[in-house]
């Protein structure tokens, strides 16, 4: 077995419109998602969302606003994993419901230092 | 109380209490000697009661008889008293005397520091079940070997084993540094909820030694809220899933003794006063910022008292298991989430995941899978029942199954 890491990505922007109800049905969708591979025994850590503010340092000490001022994406959080390859933790990642929302998940199998 | 019940009730409430106060004054590593006091205590009233009626004040009585057979012991055997007399006279600054202190606060003392003392964390955790009923519960090696369901020769070694550690590692009867005691009280939480499963989900024919574990972890539970160093709140959620699940006691098991499932039972038969202990104690456990298992699963224990049969109670309780196994893996609760899934969904949305469970070698596994196919694939249906009948090894799981077969064909 490998460990491999979900990085979410979306569109900051549109999950400030959603209504208290969308909200809670989203969180159901993730916890559902979340909870089926942690029975199967493959979760290696929840993770955690990213906060949208952040900064981002570039040579010569200059510091930008958000990562997602030049892009449309953002890096929303990440979870790790535990899964035979690649493509099984693919698989995994299909049953993400960022998918629904217009986001995407990288999967990345973490080479351990 | 007649003397045949007055006895059991006491021993039930006092062997611990004199036991702990004496393995304190003579120290753990002669935690046999103690016991044997206490035991000896309570035969002598058995003998003495029964000819001359229970005294007016029986818990005085015992103390006293324990304390004279205590200061005996130490008359006859002087090398023993030398030993221990270090220690006594250290602690309780007497000379000549040794002093057995049965006041309230130092029996409610000493059973705590026994309890820390046997989930210490060198010993096994299946050595720390065997000394609480033992040293604890007051359970015979005989009682202990068919809740374990195993032989008197395989308990007296683990016990054997249990006593030499606790010597070795020189543990001491006290209370935890305020820094180690959520580690500590950790431990304990785990010993006493494996020690209730014991009793609850046992394989074993004998269902009112299966309550009695039951019961007696639950007092050791109380016994930790009593005390304001340990009354934390994922204790009190422990207490709260013991009496939501010691409330389907009586409606689990058929007079023939054999196993009724959950969704077969006759709710009449719960008990709503356990339930509603349960709900007080789940109140208790509801502060600060800490959701531990205990927490989960009482939230879990409380839904499964509701009578009414809705997807709603079963998407509370798919919620509570999502998040249990996020916190931590066990097959049992893979398999309790994909059947609250097929309640609070559907069944072939929780046919999709349990597929994915690889649990193969599970026969609980191809029960639930049985089940899920039920109304959708009888043929399929008959065949995971077949499965899990072939793996299940307990008597009770095969008749289960044997009758699900049955009704099939």
């Amino acid at each position: 077995m490998k460990d491999f890491m979900f990085v979410f990505r979306n569109d900051p922007s549109t999950l400030t419109d959603r209504s208290p109800e969308e909200m809670q049905a989203s969180m159901q969708k993730w916890m559902d998602w979340i909870g089926g591979i942690a029975a199967q025994g493959k979760l290696v850590e929840r993770g955690n969302r990213l906060n949208p503010a952040g900064k981002v340092v570039k040579p010569s000490q200059v510091v930008t606003d958000g990562p997602y001022i030049e892009t449309k994406e953002s890096v929303g959080g990440y979870t790790m994993v535990r899964a035979e390859s690649l493509d099984e933790a693919t698989e995994m990642a299909k049953g993400c419901p960022i998918l629904l929302f217009g986001g995407n998940v990288e999967v990345r199998e973490i080479d351990r230092m | 109380m007649k003397n045949q019940e007055l006895i059991p009730h006491l021993f039930r409430t006092e062997y611990r209490k004199i036991t702990a106060v004496l393995g304190k004054t003579f120290g753990l590593e002669h935690i046999e000697i103690a016991q044997d006091i206490a035991s000896d205590t309570f035969l002598l009233a058995s003998e003495m009661w029964a000819m001359k009626g229970a005294p007016d004040n029986p818990v005085a009585w015992l103390y006293t008889v324990a304390r004279n057979k205590t200061l005996d012991y130490l008359r006859r055997d002087k090398l023993f008293k030398e030993k221990i007399s270090g220690k006594v006279v250290r602690d309780s600054q007497m000379s000549d005397e040794i002093d057995i202190d049965l006041s309230t606060q130092n029996i409610t003392d000493s059973q705590l520091q026994m309890m820390f003392a046997i989930c210490h964390p060198s010993l096994p955790v299946e050595s720390q079940i065997g000394l609480a009923l033992n040293v604890l519960c007051g359970f015979g090696i005989g009682e202990i070997a068919s809740a374990f369901l195993t032989n008197k020769e395989t308990i007296n070694k683990r016990l054997y084993r249990a006593r030499e550690k606790l010597r070795t590692e020189q543990v001491k009867m006290e209370f935890p540094a305020e820094s180690d005691i959520e580690a500590r009280l950790d431990a304990v939480l785990k010993t006493l909820y494996l020690l209730f499963n014991e009793g609850f989900y046992s394989a074993g024919k004998d269902v009112t030694l299966r309550k009695d574990v039951c019961i007696e972890a639950m007092w050791l539970t109380k016994m930790l809220l009593e005390n304001p160093c340990t009354d934390r709140p994922p204790a009190n959620a422990l207490l709260a899933l013991m009496c939501f699940h010691a409330s389907r006691f009586e409606a689990r098991t058929n007079p023939e003794g054999e196993t009724v499932l959950y969704q077969d039972q006759d709710d009449s038969l719960w008990d709503a006063a356990l339930i509603s202990r349960g709900e007080y104690y789940l109140n208790r456990a509801s502060v600060g910022r800490q959701l531990s298992r205990y927490h989960l699963e009482a939230a879990i224990g409380y839904w499964h008292t509701i009578k009414a049969d809705t997807p709603e109670k079963w998407e509370h309780i798919l919620q509570y298991y999502n998040e249990l196994l996020i916190l931590e893996y066990s097959p049992i609760a893979a398999l309790n989430r994909t059947y609250a899934l097929a309640k609070a969904r559907s069944k072939p949305e929780a046919i999709r995941e349990a597929e994915k469970l690889n649990l193969a070698d599970n026969h609980l596994y191809h029960s639930l899978l049985g089940e899920l196919y039920l109304g959708i694939d009888d043929v399929k249906a008959l065949e995971c029942f077949n499965t899990a009948l072939a793996l299940a090894r307990s008597r009770a799981d095969r008749r289960l199954l044997a009758e699900k077969i049955g009704r099939l064909g």
